[in-house]
């Protein structure tokens, strides 16, 4: 008893096989994009590779940009079955290759459904990264002159102006780190001294924060120094009034720009797997119909077009005793080995 | 004297109509490019319209859209034609048609042209466009507070940014105004006393720029204050360091990034107008082609097709004749008119 079946005439299948040569060359598309937004995210990562401290993982893009090349191509061989399939000479040389074909794309499926489960749940380990490679990043400011850190200072300057942040959770972190390098402090200077003498590590402390912590919104000109002292600034108080410098930690806005990024990646994967899905179910009707024709000369004769030959339990109950069969023919040589040894 | 004289046997007139027929398809997408660089560009220039004292730029822009959109109409007509070319019963309807849709066609490719001319033309306009707004931008940058002048900080610290420029010519222009607002100084201060009263308008003037001029590239933190006191920063010398806020002033940047723009957008319109060009010209060749065939009996016959029946001029006469006529004319009626006024008016006068 097949499962779903359905009666087709000319018409119907002629029907059948355009629509679903236009659904093809759609999911052609659909894999183009996803082609090229792994891309786009491969890109994205090694630009802020050394805010991520260098050991991010690049599996989701590089697994998308390989589902992609992927759907393009079966989807091609689909759409190019599908314009052959209302000629009955064309479509005789693509029949002995279709059931290898629909095998092919339920792996596909099943690894589109693999990728889309790791867009979501790989964003953990992006923010784990993230969060040490923030704090690295802002220790290593200062060294403009150390080989392989050179560019450290003006990543991070231009992070903190693109994405409108500053520091790792907040601007305090720039308090605990000496960002000003020591070719440019006057350790004869009594000031100088005093703040080195007066933490353990000898670190120039200060309560002050990069220029590219500021504000271009804020009314009033950048207050980047003296950040907790009322004091060195006219009508300043810095509990109650607006800082003029961003106060969203650069951790938080890095990672809620990389999670959409993926969360949409992700979205998109599941809609190119209902896609590919429903490619396969037209592909199978298609073929049925076309292999069971009763007058196979007669192209106006009606036909029925099944999704399983048989019901769904049966076809599972097959798929299991093809496995174990072929379990047994292993058994069956070891025991001939045995044999033979003897 | 005929202009550009062809001999076209039946095949070649079937092979120009249908060529003719993809050449216009493209002319049409053409067309359509032509207008979304137009929009592009408006769209360009109104993000820093706050910079500029005047919209004299935006005719570029303006002129592209017209054609772009006049192109689609002329390329949509050029295809028609040619598809009614080769019916022999169905082309004399596009007769009293032809005349002034070539006499328009030609007129608006011609503007095309001028586009592109108007687009290197107009540097020296924008420049100076540009170098007042500027300097507006730069005086009233301390004004947050002022109605129609609050955003004018943030537009200023961002075009800085993102053209990585500073001032007007260069970061000078700073040292010459007030950019620190009056609400922010503490006029009890000596030192805010004795900077207001150095200088004849009473404005509190600083040897140092804003925050958005400072160069992320450079190695040392930002010095943004105190610029030509060498004395105020630890191993600073401000005329042999290389200073680390940008050198570069906002007007030459901007200057650079239209004209760039503007650049590349002309080179993709002078082709479409090559492309244009050769689709009037197919279009002229088939339809002279064509008019020796109409009322023969045999339409296979072999004819001559020709850009223009008399000379250059002789034909731009011709175009204008009428014109002039309707302008001749009206003057002539007038003078016929005043005179016999001036006798009506005459002859009562002696009675």
């Amino acid at each position: 008893m097949p499962f779903m079946p359905v009666k087709f005439n000319l018409q119907k299948r002629v029907k059948l096989a355009q629509g679903l040569w236009m659904l093809y060359w759609f999911s052609v598309i659909a894999g183009i994009l996803i082609f090229s937004l792994g891309i786009f995210f491969k890109i994205e990562l090694r630009k802020r590779s050394e805010m991520m401290d260098d050991n991010e993982s690049h599996l989701v893009p590089n697994l998308l940009i390989l589902a992609g090349m992927l759907a393009c191509g079966f989807n091609a061989f689909g759409g190019k079955v599908c314009h052959d399939s209302l000629d009955p000479m064309k479509f005789s040389k693509w029949k002995p290759m279709l059931k290898t074909y629909l095998q092919l794309c339920c792996g596909f499926n099943i690894l589109l459904v693999l990728v889309s489960l790791l867009c979501f749940l790989m964003q953990f380990s992006v923010y784990l990264t993230l969060a040490e490679g923030l704090s690295y990043a802002i220790r290593f400011y200062k060294d403009t002159d150390t080989p392989g850190r050179c560019f450290m200072k003006r990543t991070l300057d231009m992070t903190q102006i693109e994405f409108r942040c500053c520091g790792n959770n907040n601007f305090r972190d720039w308090f605990e780190v000496q960002w000003i390098s020591n070719r440019y402090l006057d350790m004869s200077n009594d000031v100088v001294k005093d703040r080195v003498l007066s933490n353990v590590e000898g670190k120039y402390l200060m309560d002050s924060v990069p220029f590219s912590c500021c504000n271009p919104g804020s009314p009033r000109p950048c207050i980047q120094h003296h950040l907790t002292n009322n004091s060195a600034h006219y009508d300043y108080d810095h509990r109650t009034e607006e800082l003029n410098i961003w106060t969203r930690g650069c951790r938080e806005a890095l990672f809620s720009y990389y999670s959409s990024l993926m969360s949409s990646i992700g979205v998109l994967v599941l809609f190119t797997i209902v896609l590919e899905s429903v490619d396969m179910a037209g592909l199978k009707y298609l073929s049925t119909a076309l292999e069971t024709m009763s007058e196979p000369d007669n192209p106006e004769c009606e036909s029925e077009g099944w999704l399983l030959e048989k019901g769904v339990k049966e076809t599972f109950s097959d798929l299991l005793t093809k496995l174990k069969t072929l379990g047994r023919t292993n058994q069956v040589e070891g025991g001939d080995a045995p044999e033979a040894n003897t | 004297m005929v202009v550009m004289k062809m001999k076209f046997p039946f095949e070649k007139r079937v092979k120009l109509a249908q060529g003719l027929w993809l050449l216009s398809w493209c002319a049409t997408v053409a067309g359509a490019t032509t207008f979304t660089l137009g929009c592009i560009l408006k769209t360009e220039l109104r993000r820093r319209a706050e910079v500029m004292d005047n919209q004299d730029i935006h005719i570029v822009p303006n002129t592209l859209m017209i054609v772009g959109l006049a192109s689609l109409g002329i390329n949509y007509f050029a295809s028609k034609i040619c598809q009614d070319a080769l019916d022999a019963g169905r082309f004399p309807r596009w007769k009293n048609f032809l005349k002034p849709y070539f006499a328009i066609s030609c007129f608006f490719t011609v503007l095309m042209l001028l586009a592109v001319i108007m687009s290197y033309a107009m540097k020296g306009s924008l420049e100076s466009s540009l170098k007042v707004g500027l300097r507006n931008g730069i005086r009233f940058y301390k004004d947050t507070d002022t109605p129609g002048r609050c955003f004018q900080k943030q537009n200023i610290d961002r075009l800085q940014m993102e053209f990585q420029c500073c001032g007007n010519n260069d970061f000078r222009d700073w040292f010459e105004v007030q950019w620190i607002s009056n609400r922010y100084l503490d006029f009890s201060s000596k030192e805010v006393k004795d900077r207001i009263k150095s200088n004849v308008d009473g404005r509190y003037l600083l040897d140092g720029v804003p925050f958005s001029c400072c160069n992320p590239s450079s190695p040392r933190p930002c010095i943004q204050y105190q610029l030509t006191n060498n004395s105020a920063h630890y191993n600073y010398d401000y005329q042999t360091e290389e200073l680390n806020i940008y050198l570069r002033g906002c007007r030459e940047a901007l200057v650079n990034y239209y004209m760039g723009l503007m650049n590349t957008i002309g080179a993709g319109v002078l082709s479409i107008f090559l492309l244009q060009g050769s689709v009037l010209v197919s279009l002229r060749l088939l339809q002279t082609a064509m008019e020796a065939v109409a009322g023969k009996e045999n339409t296979e016959i072999e004819t001559e097709g020709y850009l223009l029946e008399k000379g250059v001029k002789d034909t731009i006469m011709e175009y204008l004749d009428p014109v002039l006529k309707f302008l001749l004319l009206k003057n002539q009626v007038e003078e016929g008119t005043a005179a016999a006024t001036s006798t009506t008016a005459a002859t009562p006068a002696p009675t």
